[in-house]
C-alpha cells in the first residue's frame, strides 16, 4: 500500500519551503538568492509573457520525451516479461546500460540527430526509457503464474491476457517509473537547452538572465524548472490515484 | 439465507460433461513419467476426489484435464470432445484464488464474461453458444455474488478481503461463467479450519443442487473424503492404474466424527501410506 498525499500536507510543504527560502535569503542577504517576495510577483508578471514561451517550450520537449519514451519502452517491457527466453538474452545488456548516466552521450546524440529539438528530446527519452523499460519488464515477470493460469481458465488467449492482465498490471509501473523519472528528465533537459537554442526554461536561466546578471529574473527561471518539475510529478501521481486505486486503499 | 440456484443450473436440465481420460501418458522433460497409459472415466454428474503424496502429479492431472498442458500420448476427452487447449465450458479454481488484485470484486466476477465478449461466441475461448445479453450477465455476477455471501464486498479489492473471502469470489467468477464441469486444485487448503469446514459445505450443497461434474484435488484426507463421491489416489511413482475408492459418505459434512467417516479416512491414509512408499513401474 501506499501512503496518499493530501491537499493539505502538500500545502504545508508549499509555505515551509517559502519560509526557508525567505529565511536563507535574509541570512545570505546577497543579490545571488533574492527573496521570493520579490521574485514570485516577478515570476507572475513574465509568465504571460516571455518566460511562458520558453516554459511552453521546455514542458513540450519533456512531454514529447515521455510520450516517446513510452511508446517504446512499455511494449518492449511487456514482452521482455512474457518472454523469459527472450529476456534471459537481453537482460545482461539491460544491467548493463541501465545504470550509466545517459546526459554523457549528449555530444554524440548532437553529432548524430543534428542539433534539433529532436535530438534533445531524444537525450531525454531515451533515459526514460530504461526507467520504464525495466519496471515494466519486472511487473509483467513478476505476475504469479496461477493468475495467468487462472484468468487463462475464463478462456483468455494472448490478446485477452494482454488486455485483462499484462496492461493493468504494467500501467501502475509506468506511472510509477514516469514520476520518479520525471526529476531527472527537467534535469537533464535544463543541459540539454543551455545551447543551441533560443527557447527553453534552461536556455532562459543560463544566457539569457545568470550571464548577463539579472539575478531576479534568473529565478523566474528557476522557479518556472522547479514548477515544470513539480506539476508534472503532481499530475502523473493524479493519474496514479485514479489508475491504481488498489495501491491506495486506506 | 439459502438462495436457491438458478433454473438453468438444475440437475436435469444442465448439461454436465463426461471425462474420459484414455492411455494418458505425461511426464516433464528430463524427469520419469507421471502418468503412463493411465485410464479412467468420469461419469456425468459425479465428484471426484484427487488425493495423493505431493508430487505425485495430482495437480498435472487437473491442469491436462482443464488443457493447460498436452499429453505425451493419449488423450483426454469431455463430452465426447478431444482437449487440446483450454476449454471455454470447463471451470478451474486455484488454491491461489488468482483474482485481479487491481480490480474490485464486482470487476473480478466480470472478468470471465468480460473474456468472452472481448472474443464472440468463437467456440474457442467462450462457448459457440454463448448468449451475450448484458442483463442476464448482470443478473449472474449479482446472483453468484448473492449465492456465495460476497454481495456486500464486491466494491473491495482482493487485498482488502480475507482468504475464505478471497475464494468464495474466484469461486463467484467461475461459476458464472456457467461451466459445465468445475475443477479446484487444493482450493481450500491455504484457510483456516472452520472457514474451510464452512466452503465445503458450500461446495457440497452446490454440488447436490445442481449435479455439476466435479474434479478436487487436495491432500486433505478428510476433505477427499467429504468432497468425493469417488476418490482417485494417485501414487509417487509413476501411476498406470488407477486406485479408485467408490465413498458414499461425500456430502456428509456434519457426520466427519462418526465412525465410519473416521474409518473411511483411516483406510485412505493406509492406502496413502502405501502410495508413497510402492512404486507403481
Amino acid at each position: 500500500m501506499k501512503k496518499k498525499a493530501t491537499l493539505l500536507s502538500t500545502l504545508i510543504g508549499i509555505v515551509m519551503f517559502f519560509c526557508l527560502w525567505q529565511l536563507a535569503a535574509m541570512l545570505i542577504n546577497r543579490p545571488i538568492l533574492p527573496s521570493p517576495i520579490v521574485v514570485v510577483p516577478l515570476f507572475f508578471a513574465h509568465i504571460t509573457g516571455e518566460l511562458g514561451l520558453h516554459f511552453l517550450a521546455s514542458a513540450g520537449r519533456v512531454l514529447a520525451a515521455v510520450f516517446l519514451a513510452t511508446l517504446f519502452a512499455a511494449p518492449l517491457g511487456l514482452a521482455l516479461g512474457q518472454m523469459p527466453q527472450l529476456d534471459r538474452i537481453l537482460s545482461p545488456l539491460i544491467a548493463i546500460i541501465y545504470p550509466i548516466p545517459k546526459i554523457i552521450f549528449l555530444p554524440v546524440i548532437y553529432v548524430l540527430m543534428g542539433i534539433s529539438d529532436f535530438s534533445k528530446i531524444t537525450l531525454i527519452a531515451i533515459i526514460i526509457f530504461f526507467q520504464i523499460l525495466v519496471v515494466v519488464r519486472d511487473e509483467a515477470s513478476g505476475l504469479k503464474k496461477e493468475l495467468i493460469l487462472s484468468v487463462k481458465s475464463l478462456g483468455a488467449g494472448r490478446r485477452a491476457l494482454f488486455r485483462y492482465v499484462y496492461l493493468p498490471a504494467s500501467l501502475p509501473a509506468v506511472l510509477t517509473a514516469l514520476r520518479i523519472s520525471v526529476g531527472t528528465a527537467v534535469a537533464v533537459l535544463f543541459i540539454a537547452e543551455q545551447s543551441l537554442t533560443s527557447y527553453g526554461l534552461g536556455y532562459y536561466i543560463v544566457i539569457e538572465t545568470y550571464q548577463v546578471l539579472l539575478y531576479p529574473e534568473m529565478y523566474t527561471g528557476i522557479m518556472g524548472m522547479g514548477l515544470l518539475g513539480v506539476m508534472l510529478y503532481f499530475a502523473i501521481y493524479a493519474i496514479e490515484l485514479k489508475v491504481s486505486k488498489h495501491l491506495f486503499i486506506e | 439465507m439459502k438462495v436457491p440456484l438458478p433454473p438453468n443450473f438444475s440437475q436435469n436440465d444442465r448439461p454436465a460433461a463426461v471425462i474420459e481420460i484414455q492411455n494418458l501418458t505425461f511426464g516433464y522433460g528430463g524427469r520419469s513419467f507421471l502418468f503412463d497409459d493411465f485410464s479412467f472415466r468420469i461419469k456425468r454428474g459425479e465428484s471426484w476426489t484427487v488425493i495423493g503424496p505431493s508430487g505425485c502429479g495430482k495437480t498435472t492431472l487437473l491442469y491436462l484435464v482443464a488443457g493447460l498442458h498436452k499429453p505425451l500420448r493419449g488423450e483426454i476427452r469431455i463430452g465426447g470432445e478431444k482437449i487440446v487447449r483450454a476449454r471455454p465450458s470447463t471451470g478451474l479454481v486455484l488454491q491461489d484464488h488468482g483474482l485481479l488484485p487491481w480490480a474490485t470484486i464486482l470487476e473480478n466476477t466480470r472478468l470471465g464474461l468480460k473474456i468472452r465478449k472481448f472474443y464472440g461466441p468463437d467456440g474457442k475461448h467462450s462457448p459457440a453458444n454463448a448468449l451475450g445479453d448484458a442483463m442476464g450477465d448482470e443478473k449472474r455476477v449479482d446472483y453468484w455474488l448473492h449465492w456465495l455471501g460476497i454481495e456486500q464486498l464486491q466494491g473491495m479489492y482482493p487485498a482488502q478481503l480475507s482468504r475464505g473471502q478471497r475464494q468464495r469470489a474466484a469461486i463467484a467468477r467461475t461459476l458464472v461463467l456457467e461451466p459445465d464441469l468445475l475443477l479446484m486444485d487444493e482450493p481450500f487448503s491455504a484457510l483456516d479450519a472452520p472457514i474451510r469446514e464452512e466452503l465445503q459445505k458450500v461446495m457440497n450443497r452446490f454440488h447436490l443442487e445442481s449435479g455439476l461434474t466435479s474434479l478436487t484435488v487436495t491432500h486433505d484426507i478428510e476433505e477427499a473424503v467429504m468432497l468425493g463421491e469417488k476418490i482417485l489416489l494417485l501414487g509417487n511413482s509413476c501411476n498406470r492404474e488407477p486406485q479408485i475408492i467408490d465413498n458414499h459418505l461425500s456430502g456428509e459434512i456434519d457426520k466427519r466424527t462418526d465412525p465410519e467417516f473416521l474409518e473411511r479416512c483411516g483406510v485412505l491414509r493406509a492406502l496413502l501410506a502405501r502410495c508413497t512408499t510402492r512404486a507403481h513401474c
